[in-house]
């Protein structure tokens, strides 16, 4: 098992290197065009050019640029954006990381809890209207689109109903660090959460509730019934704990994307200063130094996430250990 | 110890009513092993199914009556039923490979069962659940509490299945098929060990298989079954030497003789067993039976005292 847990965190690195490479690549060898032109923005002096090839090596072996690059983001830190003249890029990005997690380490915890409640709910009452009415609410949550309930949240918070004994705590938009202010943090994000996690809760209802079912067929369910274990306990320790895989799988990916910037949306409906509102506006004005950097630390997310999934899997079962 | 009169089973499809046992009744005394043969698709499993209660389809209709040492089973409350199961009467299943859940470790899954069932801590479940694992053979028994299901070979597995299956000293076992998945020589060690197990334990076995080869090696009394009937009964003698329906003697001839010369080919019987949905009006077997004659339209009740045979020949002059 330790073996195996190894072998996964040394194949992450080794993923991770080859990302960085990748990235490195296709931002500063593409062929037919300056990166030093594209790093120093529009309609940029010569001075600044010189300035951007002295700094990234662009004189030199191509091993020594992606050497310089590692280090500049890994070590001394001080990537600095030229559209943005001087703004030092990776704590730009670390500052980010914090608002972004908050949002999504908070959001996802409600969506697991409220997914796992739903799909043993909804496989344990199969066919009945419980589960029909759980099913398709689950629907309505899958496709609302986040910036349009995350408008309607804010509609209903922010103003309409704000001054109302129900709304009345919600807080301005904005983020408030954990750190100094743990209440405002809290209250701020509550909402955010909630519409997030609202996305997600329907989909991993559903996929668990099938993957329940199917467990249900299994012949180690009627050898459990066999047994004379309770319809509860069969459920809870011997279907649920086979039909986390893909419950599991899909976390990761998820996890990993909405980390990664994919909670974009979210962010700027709600005015959160995180990684994808960065991406956004760095894309905006093509700063590409922190297009880079977010690239780069998002991918890294996901195979982190990837990495966490699969240590699950060996958690949660015992074939893959040996494997 | 186990009465069952006049079971009846029916499925409600798409395609109508569809009996799948019609008016099945036997008994299993205190201690003795009742071989229940039939071509597949007879009816065994589902009707000892019934006796454990678990057929969990909402379109299956039960009737009759099923009693275990004088207490009706059939309408019984489920949690009564749970309370029954794996205690008095416990069942094992033909595949070992998927019988046990995979994420749990032997030990655990037989400790398991001894725990809902009784009050015993953990590690005195654990203590006898070694006990069982070396009352079936398995080797090294301490070790192998801590093996997953996909550690052990088939045959372990299906030992361990059995060892779970005896772990509460049940009075009734049903084994359904346990021997069909495994290769012969494993075949031949688990039947010893349900021999030796029936002897020690004195609980009463149900022996479900296709294969009269094994009824030979093990039952006392015999149950032929055919399209959700009995067809025959009696003790295995009689049952093996003077067959009286066709079906169990056309059974017999698709078995390879224990002496003497093999045949080239086995007789297999012509045909195949009629669908439930379009049941012959007079004896099932009718349509592929070598000795039919117009009195077959009927249904032949089964009839004969304790060596019984539905058939209409015997009684024909
Ligand atoms: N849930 C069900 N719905 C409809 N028909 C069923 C159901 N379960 C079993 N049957 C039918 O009952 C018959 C007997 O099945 P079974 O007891 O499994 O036979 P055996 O164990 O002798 O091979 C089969 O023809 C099967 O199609
Ligand atoms: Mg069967």
């Amino acid at each position: 098992m330790l073996l195996a847990l190894i072998r996964r965190f040394g194949q992450m690195i080794f993923v991770m290197f080859g990302i960085s490479v990748l990235v490195f690549l296709i931002f500063f060898v593409t062929p037919g065009a300056d990166p030093a032109a594209r790093i120093a923005g529009r309609n940029a002096s010569p001075e600044t050019l010189e300035a951007v090839r002295k700094s990234f090596g662009f004189d030199q072996p191509v091993w020594v640029q992606y050497y310089t690059l590692m280090k500049k983001l890994f070590v001394t830190q001080d990537l600095t954006s030229f559209v943005n003249r001087g703004w030092k890029v990776v704590p730009a990005v670390i500052d980010t990381i914090p608002v972004t997690l908050s949002l999504v380490i908070g959001a996802a915890v409600l969506w697991v809890i409220f997914g796992l409640l739903v799909g043993l709910i909804a496989a344990a009452t199969r066919g009945s209207w419980i589960d029909k009415s759980l099913m398709a609410l689950g629907l309505i949550g899958c496709a609302m689109p986040v910036y349009w309930l995350g408008e309607v949240m804010n509609l209903i918070t922010q103003s309409r109903y704000h001054d109302s004994w129900m709304f009345s705590w919600v807080p301005p938009l904005g983020y408030k660090p954990l750190t100094e202010d743990p209440k405002g943090w809290f209250l701020t994000l509550v909402i955010p959460w909630i519409t997030l996690s609202i996305l997600y809760i329907g989909l991993y209802g559903r996929v668990l509730r099938a993957n329940l079912i199917e467990a249900m067929q299994e012949d180690y369910i009627r050898t459990a019934r066999a047994k004379g274990l309770s319809e509860t306990r069969i459920m809870l320790r011997h279907a649920l704990r086979t039909s986390l895989i893909s419950f599991v799988t899909l976390f990761g990916l998820d996890f990993g994307a909405l980390v990664g910037g994919a909670a974009l949306l979210t962010e700027v409906v709600f005015g959160l200063q995180g990684v994808g509102k960065l991406t956004y506006d760095a894309l905006q004005n093509l700063d590409l130094p922190v297009i880079m950097t977010t690239v780069i630390y998002a991918s890294f997310f996901v195979v982190l996430a990837n990495a966490l999934v699969d240590v699950v899997y060996i958690l949660l079962d015992p074939r893959v250990r040996s494997a | 110890m186990l009465e069952v009169r006049d079971l009846r089973i029916s499925f409600r499809t798409e395609h109508g009513r569809v009996r799948a046992i019609d008016g099945v009744s036997f008994d299993v005394a205190e201690s003795e092993i009742l071989g229940v043969v039939g071509e597949s698709g007879s009816g065994k499993t589902i009707s000892l199914l019934a006796v454990m209660g678990l057929i969990n389809d909402p379109n299956a209709v039960i009737e009759g009556s099923i009693k275990l040492r004088g207490r009706e089973l059939i309408g019984l409350k489920a949690s009564e039923m749970r309370k029954l199961r794996g205690r008095e009467i416990a069942m094992i299943f033909q595949d070992p490979m998927t019988a046990m859940t995979p994420v749990y470790t032997i030990g655990w899954q037989i400790a398991e069962q001894i725990m809902v069932h009784e009050r015993i801590g953990k590690k005195a479940a654990l203590a006898r659940a070694i006990d069982l694992l070396a009352e079936v053979n398995i080797p090294n028994p301490r070790e192998a509490i801590e093996r997953y299901p996909h550690q052990l070979s088939g045959g372990m597995r299906q030992r361990a299945v059995i060892a779970m299956a005896l772990s509460c000293n049940p009075a009734l076992l049903i084994a359904d098929e346990p021997t069909t998945a495994l290769d012969v020589t494993v075949q031949a060690q688990i039947l010893d060990l349900i021999r030796k197990l029936r002897r020690v334990h004195k609980s009463a076995i149900v022996f479900i298989t296709h294969d009269m080869g094994v009824i030979a090696e093990t039952a006392d009394r015999v149950m032929v079954m055919y399209s959700g009937r009995v067809v025959e009964r009696g003790t295995k003698a009689e049952i093996l030497l003077e067959p009286r329906h066709p079906y169990t003697k056309a059974l017999l001839d698709s078995i390879p003789p224990l002496e003497g010369e093999k045949p080239r080919r086995l007789k297999s019987i012509p045909g195949s067993p009629p669908s439930l949905l379009d049941l012959p009006k007079g004896c099932s077997f009718g349509p592929r039976c070598p000795s039919r004659f117009d009195k077959c339209a009927e249904k032949p009740p089964l009839e004969g005292g304790a060596h019984a045979a539905a058939c209409f020949l015997k009684a024909a002059p």
